[in-house]
């Protein structure tokens, strides 16, 4: 666990370099697109006008380049191609600096795949009734016992959700308060190891600096969500292509992620497989006249399948949108039966509030609210990423939800477990207690 | 499953190649940028220019166009000097100045250093102070103040005048040029005109006797007076020596009598020689004596 967090304290190190330059990019490597964002961070000159707050702290930066590429070689939010993937990666940030003529050299990233798995840990230490400094908060930390997350499994978010002071708990900073025993919970997020790797690895290859790395997941929750619904809780479905992203908050904290391996890439599959035709169609069909609902009206609304095969009959067909409908509908509500079963195993049934926000470019599907209500519970509402200043309209919908949310995470990270100096409390100190135990015993 | 087995990548991919990304990179980067920009064309410049001027016969043609144009403004009637004039110099030392310039009119003034020609001038021995400007309407104006001679030295190969301060005028062929001119003698004497002039000023009663002062062993003063009668005065306080002399001559006309030197040397005893005459006078008178004493 020691490497995880010394590969994050860098990366940390780096976040820090590249606000003190004031360049960042933003890289969100999806299975259907890839974004870039440029972020200039010029420090905090705050709008003056009274009644304008400081906008989730948003207003710090601003993007100055945007591109968006097709993504390659991506499966289910991982890494199939490396190859494919960098050429993606190099396209996307070429075309951003060219529009910001500047070049980034620190991208933070974030992905959708490699299997998260949320775990919650406690820990405990013992504060003899004094006041809690940074240190016990360093030392509660470090406490928290390992999971067994499995030799393959690497630690992606380990962010502290709250303190206990004896009795008392929901405190969000304890320093300064007195006490007797100090209990924090922290939420633990593991991915596969290999699949992190690869994309430090890709990342590298394009000569950028890793400054951080984020589930989509969670930065889809913090821009799609507005602040009550972090705070009261709330359930946050990206459905991108490749995967459905899971995250809950509550508190402000996500308490927990999950993703389920299927997505809007699997209604086109169906849709060509369903219909004989390319994959490129498929997709323009779903976007152009897919839903989920069929009306009276849908069975008279008909659909061209044009193709270039040759087969002049099989070039001329055409279909109804309900029948369109009828193919889409069952892998919809495939995705959302899954992601009510994670939801259900997480125990979303015990929050406090059951809001649902739906978001990712899957969710554009009309009909979707509707079917959601039906599947998930009644408060479901279409989420769309907060505006950002400098962000093109053509990004702005909720396919870019992560995008926008990894710019957050970018100006505004949560606090890490490895934002605390553990080691430097602990090491030496049991290194030295190990030391004199030596000693007791052999003289 | 896409080939692996490496293809001539397809031109329709839109993905730059790692080289052309590194480029663009490259490009962006703000001291890359500068450098090509800024530094490398201004040196190229700089270098081209420095290359092409450096050759002889770009040498050669920048400097006729140069001479050219400096030929031009110097030909313009402004700057064309046309006569000299030289003020405060007698009609000799004029004479002399203008054989020493030897100036051809007109003359541009950018061809003429004023400061030279001051220092040329002024290297003249009768030449105290000199001023040189130029005029309004083209004229070289020299204004010159003379030395005025004080005092004749004669050495042993010629006869020199001297102003005031030592300083040598003008060498001459005879005295009789100046003879209202006291004279010194002597190796050195230049050195102590001061003293000189001050004890001619002493001698006023005895003028139309005296007849020159010798330096004698570049540090002390002799007073020769006709019938070659010598004053000889001390290194210090000569002026007082000389005074006293004076004195004395006033009180017993010890310089009308047949003394051909009167010794100052020594301010405590003054000494005087007999002539000849003055010391059989003194014999006889001495025997004389003697003979009464004995009688």
């Amino acid at each position: 666990m020691m490497d995880v967090f010394e590969t994050q304290r860098a990366m940390r190190q780096m976040r820090k370099a590249a606000m003190q330059r004031g360049v960042v990019a933003v890289l969100d490597m999806g299975t259907h697109q890839a974004t870039c964002l440029i972020l200039r961070f010029d420090g905090g000159d705050l709008p003056t006008v009274d009644g304008v707050g400081p906008m989730a702290g948003q207003s710090q930066f601003r993007v100055i380049g945007a591109a968006t590429t097709r993504a390659r070689g991506m499966r289910h939010g991982e890494i199939s191609a490396m190859q494919e993937t960098e050429r993606a990666i190099r396209t996307v940030v070429q075309a951003a600096q060219k529009m910001a003529q500047v070049r980034a050299d620190h991208a933070i990233v974030c992905f959708s795949g490699a299997n998260p798995r949320s775990y919650g840990v406690t820990g405990e230490i013992d504060v003899t009734g004094q006041e809690v400094s940074e240190s016990d908060v360093a030392a509660v930390l470090g406490s928290c016992d390992t999971p067994d997350i499995g030799g393959h499994r690497t630690i992606l978010h380990a962010q502290p959700v709250n303190f206990a002071l004896d009795y008392r708990s929901g405190l969000s900073d304890p320093r300064g308060q007195i006490g007797n025993t100090l209990t924090t919970d922290m939420h633990l997020l593991a991915v596969d190891r290999a699949v992190v790797q690869n994309i430090l690895h890709c990342v590298k290859r394009c000569d950028l600096e890793l400054a951080g790395l984020a589930s989509s997941a969670y930065v889809a929750g913090i821009s799609a969500m507005v602040e009550d619904e972090q705070k009261l809780g709330a359930a946050c479905i990206d459905m991108g292509a490749g995967t459905t992203g899971i995250s809950i908050f509550l508190r402000g904290h996500m308490i927990f992620a999950d993703t389920v391996r299927i997505g809007g890439a699997h209604v086109t599959r169906d849709i060509s497989k369903g219909l004989g035709i390319p994959l490129d169609l498929a997709e323009r069909i779903k976007t152009l006249h897919g839903g989920l609902e069929a009306t009276g009206r849908d069975d008279r609304e008909m659909i061209p399948l044009t193709g270039e095969t040759g087969d002049w009959e099989h070039d001329r067909r055409e279909i109804s949108r309900s029948e369109l409908i009828g193919i889409m509908r069952p892998r919809v509500e495939e995705i959302l039966e899954d992601v009510h079963a994670r939801l259900e195993a997480a125990g979303f049934d015990h929050l406090p509030s059951q809001k649902i926000v739906l978001t990712g470019g899957a969710s554009q599907v009309p009909g979707l609210s509707a079917l959601a209500t039906r599947m998930l519970g009644q408060q479901v509402r279409l989420g769309r990423p907060l505006r950002i200043q400098g962000m093109p309209q053509a990004a702005a919908g909720p396919g870019f939800a992560a995008t926008v949310g990894l710019c957050l995470f970018a100006a505004h990270p949560q606090d890490e477990c490895w934002d605390f100096d553990i080691e430097t409390h602990r090491y030496p100190a049991r290194s030295l207690r190990r030391a004199v135990r030596w000693f007791r015993d052999n003289w | 499953m896409r080939p692996l087995i490496h293809r001539r990548r397809d031109q329709s991919d839109p993905a730059p190649s790692r080289a052309a990304y590194r480029m663009t990179r490259l490009w962006l980067s703000p001291l890359f940028r500068r450098l090509v920009t800024a530094v490398m064309p201004a040196a190229l410049v700089v270098g081209g220019a420095a290359a092409w001027i450096t050759q002889p016969a770009q040498i050669n043609m920048v400097k006729s166009w140069t001479g050219d144009i400096l030929a031009s403004v110097e030909a313009r009637p402004e700057f064309q000097i046309r006569q000299m004039a030289v003020t405060g110099a007698s009609p000799v030392l004029a004479e002399a100045i203008r054989e020493r310039l030897s100036l051809e009119f007109p003359v541009s003034w950018f061809r003429l250093d004023p400061e030279l020609l001051q220092a040329s001038v002024a290297e003249l021995d009768a030449v105290a102070q000199v001023q040189v400007s130029v005029e309004l309407g083209g004229a070289l104006r020299i204004a010159v103040r003379e030395r005025e001679p004080a005092v004749i030295w004669r050495r042993p190969f010629a006869l020199e005048m001297l102003d005031a301060t030592g300083h040598r005028i003008a060498y001459i062929d005879h005295r009789d040029g100046r003879p209202d001119l006291p004279l010194v003698t002597g190796t050195g004497a230049d050195a102590a005109i001061p003293e000189a002039l001050a004890l001619i000023a002493s001698a006023q009663p005895i003028q139309d006797r005296l007849r020159a002062l010798t330096r004698r062993g570049e540090r002390r003063w002799d007073v020769i007076l006709d019938r070659d009668q010598v004053i000889r005065l001390p290194e210090t306080g000569a002026r007082q020596a000389l005074e006293r002399t004076l004195a004395i001559h006033a009180a017993l006309d010890l310089l009308n009598r047949d003394v051909p030197v009167v010794d100052m040397r020594n301010p405590g005893r003054p000494t005087v020689r007999l002539g000849p005459g003055a010391m059989e006078y003194l014999r006889l008178t001495r025997t004389f004596e003697q003979g009464l004493a004995s009688q």
